[in-house]
Order: C-alpha cells, then structure tokens, then sequence
C-alpha cells in the first residue's frame, strides 16, 4: 500500500543501486583502481599532497564523465515521465516534441561553422528551446492547446528539424563528419564538467515534486484534475517546460541519447505496479531519476570498456539494449 | 434547516452558436435534486460545467456554496473578471462541489483503490500522503456502489459499467456539499441504475450531509421518480425550471425532444415512451 514510509525505503534502495553504479563506473577502465583508491579520490587527498596515477584518473576524467552521464540519464527519464504525463500517452518520451532535433539543429550549425566547444554547447540548448517556443507557440494557437494539436506540432517540428541535420550532414567536410555522427548518437565522452547537469537535475525535482499529486491528477484527465482544484493550464505550462529544461540540458552535456526517456519510466511503473503501487508520481519521478542516471552510468561504463580502448556512442548502447526491451515490453501487455 | 447550495442570477450560457440558456434563475437548496433534461446536443453538459463554476458564462452571476464568483476574500473583486472563479477559489470550490465526467480515461495502469483515492486530492496538504481514514472513506464509497471485493484489482480490467460505478465512487471519497453529475448512469445496466439513483436519494435525504445533487438524465420516468424538481432546456436559450411533477409532462417532453411522447401511469410512477 503506497504510503510515505515505504516510498522513502523505495528511494534508498535505489540510491544504494546508484551509489553502487557510480563506484563500477569509477572502478572500470584500463587503468586498475584498488578502493584505498576510490575512497582517496572521492572523500579528500592523502595529508602528503601526492595523489597517485589512478587517483588522478578518477577526479579528472572518470568522475566528471560519470556524473555527468549520471545526470543525464536523470534528466532524460525525469523529463520522460514528465512528457507521459503531460501528454497522457506512455508511448512519449522526451524527443517527441523536437526538443531533441532543434539542439541537433543548433550543434551541427555550430559544428559545421567550426566554433568552439563551448559555442557548441549554448548553440545546442538555444536550439532546444527555439524548438520548445515554437512547437509551445503554434500548439498554443486557439487558447487551448489540446494533446493531439501538440503532439502533432512537435512531431512536424522533429521531422523539420531531422531534414535540416541531414542536409547539414551531407554538406559538412569529411572531418568533421564523425563528430557531428558521435554528437547526434549522444556520446558522454564529451563531457567535461558536469555540475551544470547536475544542478539542473536537482532543481528540476525539487520543483516538480511538490506537484507530483497534481500530476497524478492531471493523468488522469484534464478535466477531472479541473473539478478537483488542479490549476490545469499552469500546471501543464510549469511541467512542459521543466521537460523541456532537462531535455535541452541532457542533450547539450552528452547529445541526443536515445530510449532512456522512454524506457525508464516505464521499467519503474511496471516494477512499481507488482508492488500494487500505479502511476505515482511522488514515488516515480524521484524513482525514474535514479533507475535512468544509472541505467545511463552503467551503459557509459559498457561503451567505454567493452571494445577498448575504442569507444562506443553510448546512445547506440542504450538504443541496442533499449528496443528489444521495449519490444518485450509491449508485446507483454498485451496478453495480460 | 436547508441551506443554497447554488444559485445563479441572470445566467447566460452560450456555446458557438448554441444559446443554452438566457437569463437562467435558479436556486438548489440542500436536501434537492434536480434534474436537466434535454436534446443531445443542446449544451446540457456545458452548463454543469459552467454551474460547477469551471467555464465562464456570457452574464450573470454564479453562487456556490456560498462562494460568489468574482468576489473572493482573499483577491479584490478587479483582479477576478466577473463570471470566473479565482484559483483560490477552484481550490476551496474542488471541497464543496464535486463532478462526475461523462468519460473516463485511464491511460496509466492504476488499482481500483488508488482510483477512488484521487477523490481524497483536494482535501489533503501539498506534503501530504492518504492517511488510514482516507482509505477507509474510499473502501466505504466503494462498497456504497458495490465495488468493495474490487479494491486491488487493475482499473483495465473492469467492464464499463463498474469503471462508472467506480467514478461515482470516486466522486463520494470526494465528499462534497454539491454532486453534479453528468449522466451518471451510462453503461450501466437496469438495476445498478436504480442502485446509483437511490444512493444519491440517501446521501441528499440525510439532513446531516446537508447535501444536494444536479443531474443530467435521459430518461424522464427516471427524473421523476428520483429527482422532485427538474430544468428542461429547449436548445433555443429558453428554459423551464420547477417541480418535476408539474412540468414533466408528455406535452412538455415531446416539445423538448421534437418527437411525441406518451405517458403511462402506474401506482405512484409515470413513466414516458415514445409514440
């Protein structure tokens, strides 16, 4: 039976689970890491000031392209489940609105102008929300922006946006074709700071919970949430836009790394629905950050080591295990 | 001691084109039901929700259980356009009037517990989780429409009619002052229609709930039988309001339907069927 006690119980065994990604993370790569080590590098420096090779492996590469994929991962499940409810369609996921293809739009332009890094990443995100206005601007049209007219309007923005990359890629000189190719697959390897992320990542839960009983309201139809006191139209504002906000943050850290959005949110509502809880969100959208960042850790941790020291685009990892997960999930629900 | 529950004064309700009512004047004492009864079409569900104080009229003024639209303790009248409710007051309003919707959706899989337990939302804090005497209040109204060995099971899994019995169910873990329900027995089968009608005469006779109940009906023999007063909206802005036993009348009914109707008596019933 849902109750605060056992959705805090949830909460820590997720953190645990987390914790433990963020330490495999750490531990895995091609130089060995003892755990005097992890604990050395996490929780302070040795009182004689010499750090060893694998301590400095940890604090400058391992641990910011950790969380950073962590915070990633939470943002694009969070903004997921945030997407299903807005929309009041499981099958969302935080692209569909063109979200993803208006920052795809702005990093290659950035790209394929050759700017730098830091260009890259404010081209991407003013992209993202250049999407956003747009689909929220037309959608919102006659006053009453209706599910089917946003959906819509999203999915025409995405294929406009997907039209423009493809004409870039096939424009863009030959070197700078792999980047634009590892950008667009979502690749963690790029990051370099990730408190940003991180930040946002907080922020957006902070806000969003205390709205989480509205939003399971709201799920259930706009105008039962009406009769019941829910404020509908701000509601619905405040969630696109916080979606929007992580998208666009998610995408600009690591690209457009696909199926987390849309997988997490429903691993956790079915893991959810054996223990007879449903579609809460007081307990799903914490529950979703911390299951998607470390679905994402761990997957980052895969692309890194499993062919190195190759890499792989993690989106590429997370799509591969993603779609026969999906595939067994749909085709489950419909026997039962 | 009966109390308003609603009163309007001077209401006009338009949709588009459709005048569903001008310069309506009514009053919904405790202890009422009322019933609407109209075409299809002539905008019978959007008047209860603009009674419900969620759609704007075109004029006139809107009293709901003691809220006033447009005026509101809290905001000065200018900062609420007349005719509307402050979100303040929705918020106070979701305690006091309830509403069951024609539809349903259950996109989310969800049990038929937790389904009833969304009528609990406006009377619980922004931290708070259901407490024990909420769940109970929700077992009680599940068992009141005969759904309380359905608890645990998935909402996909009922047939129509128990998902409605389940939203009615939901609208009594609610416990508001006003019901208004939008024909409330769809999908349901002759003798939990009765069940449902009964209930809503119990909860609306016992003086302590203090309660009334407006409901959007179909079949006239029913609107008689249950509800002592009645609206009948005629699709052209005019409306006739009063005792059921008085202005349900074959004459009245063919005029409102545009198709002939004949009564039939029998013992205290009457009963209304085409020609």
């Amino acid at each position: 039976m849902p109750s605060r006690r056992r959705a805090f119980f949830v909460l820590a065994l997720l953190l645990a689970l987390a914790a433990l990604s963020l330490a495999v993370a750490l531990a895995a790569g091609s130089i060995p890491v003892t755990l005097s080590d992890l604990f050395t590098a996490l929780f302070g420096g040795s009182p004689t000031g010499e750090t060893s090779l694998a301590v400095e492996v940890i604090r400058g590469l391992r641990l910011p392209r950790a969380l950073g994929a962590f915070a990633c991962g939470g943002l694009l499940a969070l903004a997921g489940a945030l997407m299903q409810v807005l929309l009041r369609n499981p099958l969302a996921d935080p692209y569909v609105l063109g979200i993803s293809g208006g920052a795809a739009v702005g990093a290659l332009l950035a790209m394929l102008l050759g700017l730098a890094l830091w260009f890259i990443n404010l081209a991407a995100f003013g992209g993202a929300f250049a999407a956003m206005l747009l689909v929220f601007g037309l959608a919102h049209g006659d006053n009453s922006w209706t599910r089917t007219r946003l959906l819509l309007t999203g999915v025409i923005v995405a294929s406009g946006c997907g039209a423009a990359v493809a004409l870039m890629l096939s424009i863009a000189p030959e070197t700078q074709l792999r980047g634009m190719l590892f950008w667009l697959m979502g690749d963690a390897g790029q990051i370099s700071e990730a408190r940003p992320a991180l930040a946002v990542l907080a922020l957006s839960l902070a806000l969003a919970l205390p709205f989480a009983r509205e939003l399971n309201v709201l799920a259930r139809g706009d105008r039962l949430a009406q009769t019941l006191g829910v404020p509908v139209a701000q509601v619905k504002r405040g969630v696109y836009f916080l979606a929007a906000l992580a998208t666009a943050t998610a995408v600009t850290t690591a690209g457009s790394i696909g199926f987390i959005g849309l997988i997490v949110p429903h691993l956790v509502r079915l893991w959810l629905l054996r223990q007879g809880w449903g579609n809460d969100q007081r307990l799903l959208l914490p529950a979703t950050a911390l299951v998607g960042g470390s679905l994402l850790l761990l997957a980052d941790t895969l692309a890194r080591t499993v062919i190195a020291p190759q890499q792989l685009p993690v989106g590429v990892l997370t799509a591969l295990i993603g779609v026969p997960v999906f595939l067994y999930l749909l085709s489950r629900e419909k026997t039962t | 001691m009966h109390s308003t529950r609603l009163s309007t004064h001077a209401l006009d309700v338009s949709i588009g084109k459709i005048r569903i009512c001008d310069a309506l004047n009514l009053s919904v004492a405790s202890g009422e039901r009322w019933a609407i009864l109209g075409r299809n079409g002539v905008g019978k569900s959007t008047l209860l929700m603009t009674l419900a104080g969620l759609r704007r009229p075109q004029h006139g003024e809107l009293n709901l259980c003691g809220v006033q639209t447009g005026v509101s303790p809290s905001a000065p009248a200018l900062c609420v356009p007349s005719g509307t409710f402050s979100s303040h007051d929705l918020r106070r309003l979701a305690k006091i009037r309830g509403v069951l919707p024609q539809h349903q959706s259950d996109p989310f899989p969800a049990t038929v517990l937790e389904t009833a337990l969304v009528g609990r939302h406006p009377h619980l804090g922004r931290w708070d989780w259901e407490s024990e005497a909420d769940r109970a209040i929700a077992r009680q109204a599940l068992a009141a429409v005969g759904l309380e060995d359905f608890a645990g099971r998935e909402v996909h899994t009922l047939s129509g009619g128990e998902r409605q019995r389940l939203a009615v169910a939901q609208l009594l873990t609610q416990q508001p002052q006003l019901f208004l329900l939008d024909e409330p027995l769809t999908h349901l089968d002759l003798a939990h229609q009765v069940a449902v009608m009964d209930l809503f005469k119990a909860i609306t006779a016992d003086e302590a709930t203090a309660t009334a109940c407006i409901a959007i009906l179909h079949d006239p023999g029913f609107a008689v039988r249950y509800c002592e007063h009645a609206l009948l909206l005629f699709g052209n802005g005019e409306w006739l309001a009063g005792r059921s036993q008085e202005i349900i009348t074959a004459d009245n009914l063919s005029r409102l339907y545009g198709y002939p109707l004949r009564e039939i008596r029998s013992d205290n019933d009457r009963w209304f069927i085409p020609r």
